[in-house]
């Protein structure tokens, strides 16, 4: 059996390890066209600002492929040809497959916005994104960023450790407020600014304009306001990657559809990760997931499937992470920025403001919801544990210190927060048992 | 917060002010200490040790200070493209250096003659005698830990641990293995390190040191019980309850120049596969041949020389100059800029290969992994002084347990999702996964 697989990231590069683990001799082949080898992308941020090279991004070394006898094909995929079984590489090699994942992950928004292919103006996702970056921002002394998700901060601070004077344009009234909380994104916000970035919030892009070379010059905004740039990051979210199956027969909306098997409506053919789109997603579930987390659990579910044990994909207890300059971010179950109206909250912030935690709760039996983490660190575990047994908030509170994860040393914040807790509820005592 | 200047420490191709200034100071300490060596420094030693001392200081501090204006976190910028970081010309220039230096110190400290009088001052005021090269080396070692001890702590000031580990570093240095040395020799006592144990301090077990503690006193003969006691009572014990950490990145003073004179080099260990083979084929049989050597040295002097004749007083010489002199001093330190400060610890210490045989296998001490969380970033691994492949622990939801692990807690730090905790609890599920129930059925 020939699994062939599209996109060497963690979706791809999940399920082919996984495949190997549960089947010695499925022949497994893993197309890509970016690099060689499976880096973590994640870590593109950190090349740029000098914390790790390239090869340090690289999970497994190089021989490591060879031996799980994994083949890695250098090339771009122009055509799916499902009726033969086939994909078509660019460079006109045919592979043949008896099942094929696609795993092609996502390419950044673009809103048509005048100028938005001009060179020196793009988004961050591949690692040709981040080559095209370190070229136009070589010695320059100003950027505006676009978009105020979890790339932009990311580009935001790769510039930053560059002394390039930064401009963040974000369409909300604080940064990342379409997924935080108002206290946690105000708290953000803040942080943004003491690190001297131009955080202009309600602010949209009307144009990017060129210079006489053709190079940015500058943005418009939607007010009229010019800010003079050199370099234009567009970090308003990413979409499926999914050009090159057009005509394939395969079904797609925003992204291959699939079923909670990840399969799509053609046999032997799956889709995973970025780049797939479930048909009916769960409630309060996605129907696109574009997190390294769901990648990684897309792909080691599906390795299930196509070793002969259909297994439907299952996220389990929410959980994402992320670090705003220099403060980290943990979460746990479903905690939308805005409540829901059988729901309740206590949130806390330390005064120097690099702090909080916030813990909903529902208002009928007090059971947690989810937790939000920032700058303070928690055990996973612990909390799916009390998420999924719907453990009483007063309880969680009063035991935070079994999930407390911060170094050894570090200040005891779960007690500041109990404190707090305490003095703005009728605390119920709980037995111990 | 309006004061702090921007993210950036080392943009690459630029220093901030203060940084040169920290550069122009430490220049001008290598100036003196030349001239030093032209026979000034023996004609006024007090005033060209107080300006060398001062101005290595000053010049550090200055060097450190834009850590410390920074807003805290990690600011590991540009150190991949910095010439003297990044296994560049610089680089290879200091490496050269110290390496010269060692080898000047260990076979030719002849011809440090002025350089070694500038220490007499410091050396009459703590253990009233003239200083020789050991002594005026030591000066220079605590110093490189004190003041690259105050960078690590300006770096790494907004992670608790990091600090409270340093000043320990620091203090043992300064205290246990500077001040009550030379302390003890004012005092006619025997000159003895409380805190170098054997195998690390190898001849402090031998019958010769023993036999000269001994006879020296009470002091003498506790300080052979001390030894005793710290080898093979407080040894197992504590690396039980912390992991080796207790001793290689808290007390000892080899550990204490890599964590301190050695941080910015901590990426340049090499992670790969064959040199964590490598490692394990060099550390093991180092402390098997202290061992044999120190078994027959006691048999030899048991039997009065008639077992092996000369022959194990001959290995431990060698023993002392290859692994002693050359591996431990002129390769662990001297390679630094190469790679990394921490080779001698990886790839030589008898001490640290009993404590990680302790940690791998009895131990209530790992790194735990948080669940799922794990984005294989990599700079885990990247920043691991051991070379040890962080990372491919943490993306499998596995406690990190290696013997080699010298709980410095960098990984901790570095992570950017809080992903890994030293931690000394129960032995039991040590080795578990720690991924939810729902990741497990998969």
């Amino acid at each position: 059996m020939h699994i062939v697989i599209i996109g060497n990231g963690i979706t791809g590069i999940s399920c082919a390890l996984g495949i190997r683990k549960k089947d010695a001799t499925a022949e497994v082949t893993v197309i890509s066209s970016e690099s060689e080898h499976f880096f973590s992308r994640t870590a593109l941020m950190y090349i740029y600002m000098g914390h790790m090279k390239y090869e340090h991004t690289k999970p497994y070394e190089d021989w490591f492929w060879a031996k799980n006898r994994i083949n890695l094909v250098r090339g771009y995929v122009s055509r799916v040809h499902t009726e033969s079984a086939s994909v078509n590489l660019e460079n006109g090699r045919i592979i043949q497959y008896d099942k094929l994942l696609i795993a092609s992950g996502s390419k950044p928004n673009k809103f048509d916005w005048p100028g938005q292919n001009l060179p020196g103006v793009q988004g961050l996702y591949s690692l040709q994104d981040l080559q095209n970056m370190e070229l136009h921002t070589r010695g320059i002394s100003e950027a505006v960023i676009v978009g105020g998700g979890l790339i932009g901060i990311e580009m935001a601070e790769m510039l930053l450790s560059r002394q390039i004077k930064v401009h963040f344009l974000v369409r909300e009234k604080y940064y990342w407020s379409n997924a935080l909380p108002e206290e946690e994104a105000r708290m953000i916000s803040r942080h943004i600014r003491e690190h001297h970035i131009n955080l202009q919030p309600e602010t949209e892009l009307r144009e990017i304009i060129a210079g006489d070379s053709g190079k940015v010059q500058g943005v418009i905004t939607q007010a009229g306001e010019i800010i003079p740039c050199q370099f234009v990051g567009l970090t308003a979210g990413v979409r499926p990657n999914i050009s090159f199956i057009e005509s394939s027969g395969i079904k797609t909306n925003m992204g291959i559809l699939v079923n909670e098997y990840l399969e799509t409506n053609v046999a032997n053919v799956y889709a995973a990760g970025d780049c797939a789109e479930f048909e009916s997603p769960r409630p309060d579930n996605p129907a696109v997931e574009q997190l390294w987390y769901t990648g990684r659990l897309q792909g080691e579910t599906l390795a299930n499937t196509l070793t002969g044990n259909r297994t439907a994909y299952q996220r389990g207890i929410w959980f994402n992470s992320a670090k705003f300059l220099d403060i980290e971010y943990q979460t746990y179950g479903t905690m939308l920025p805005e409540l829901s109206p059988e729901q309740d909250s206590f949130y806390w912030e330390h005064p120097d403001g690099t702090k909080s935690f916030r813990a909903s709760y529902r208002r009928n039996d007090r059971s947690i919801v989810g937790f939000n983490f920032l700058g303070l660190r928690f055990r996973q575990l612990i909390a799916e544990e009390w998420i999924r047994n719907r453990k009483p908030v007063d309880q969680c509170i009063r035991e935070l210190q079994h999930g407390w994860f911060d170094p050894e040393f570090s200040r005891p914040y779960y007690r500041d927060i109990l404190n707090a807790f305490l003095a703005c509820t009728d605390f119920k005592p709980v037995s111990i048992n | 917060m309006t004061d702090q200047v921007s993210l950036s420490i080392a943009p690459p191709g630029e220093s901030h002010p203060l940084q040169k200034t920290g550069a122009a100071l430490l220049a001008l300490a290598l100036l003196t200490i030349l001239i030093a060596l032209s026979g000034i420094g023996a004609k006024y030693p007090l005033t060209i040790s107080l300006l060398i001392g001062g101005l290595i200081t000053a010049g550090a501090i200055f060097y450190s200070l834009p850590y410390f204006r920074a807003l805290p976190g990690i600011r590991n910028n540009g150190i991949m493209r910095n010439p003297s970081t990044d296994r560049g010309a610089i680089a290879w220039g200091v490496a050269i250096f110290i390496t010269g230096f060692y080898i000047v110190l260990y076979w030719f400290p002849h011809l440090l003659e002025g350089l070694i009088r500038t220490a007499d001052p410091l050396s009459y005021l703590l253990r009233d005698k003239a200083a020789n090269q050991w002594f005026m080396y030591s000066i220079f070692y605590t110093l490189a830990v004190l003041v690259m001890g105050i960078r690590f702590i300006a770096k790494y000031r907004h992670v608790r641990y990091q600090v409270i580990r340093t000043i320990s570093v620091m203090f043992f240095q300064l205290g246990f293995a500077f001040l009550i040395p030379a302390f003890l020799e004012k005092l006619n006592r025997p000159e003895f390190y409380f805190s170098y144990f054997w195998p690390l301090k190898y001849s402090y077990l031998f019958p010769d040191d023993v036999g000269y503690l001994v006879s020296s006193g009470n002091l003498g003969i506790f300080m052979v019980f001390w030894g005793a006691v710290m080898t093979f009572i407080a040894t197992p014990i504590l690396t039980y309850k912390y992991g080796k950490r207790w001793y290689c990145s808290w007390v000892c003073g080899c550990g204490g120049l890599a964590e301190t004179a050695g941080d910015p080099y901590r990426h340049l260990s090499d992670k790969s596969l064959k040199a964590w083979k490598i490692e394990r084929k060099l550390l093991y049989p180092i402390l098997v041949l202290i061992t044999i050597i120190t078994v027959l040295l006691w048999l030899n002097s048991w039997k009065g020389g008639t077992i092996l004749g000369g022959i194990s007083g001959t290995l431990a010489m060698w023993y002392g100059f290859f692994i002693g002199s050359i591996f431990s001093g002129v390769i662990g330190t001297g390679f630094y800029p190469i790679m990394g400060a921490r080779v001698w610890c990886r790839f030589g210490c008898p001490m640290a290969a009993i404590l990680g045989i302790i940690q791998r296998f009895k131990s209530r001490f790992r790194i735990t992994t948080n669940g799922g969380q794990c984005i294989s970033c990599g700079n885990c691994s990247t920043y691991c002084e051991m070379g040890i492949d962080v990372r491919a622990y943490a993306q499998k939801g596995e406690n990190v347990i290696r013997a080699s692990c010298v709980g410095c807690g960098i990984c901790a730090s570095v992570c950017p999702r809080g992903v890994l905790k030293l931690e000394n609890l129960s032995e039991k599920g040590r080795f578990d996964k720690q991924v939810s129930n729902d990741q497990n059925s998969l």
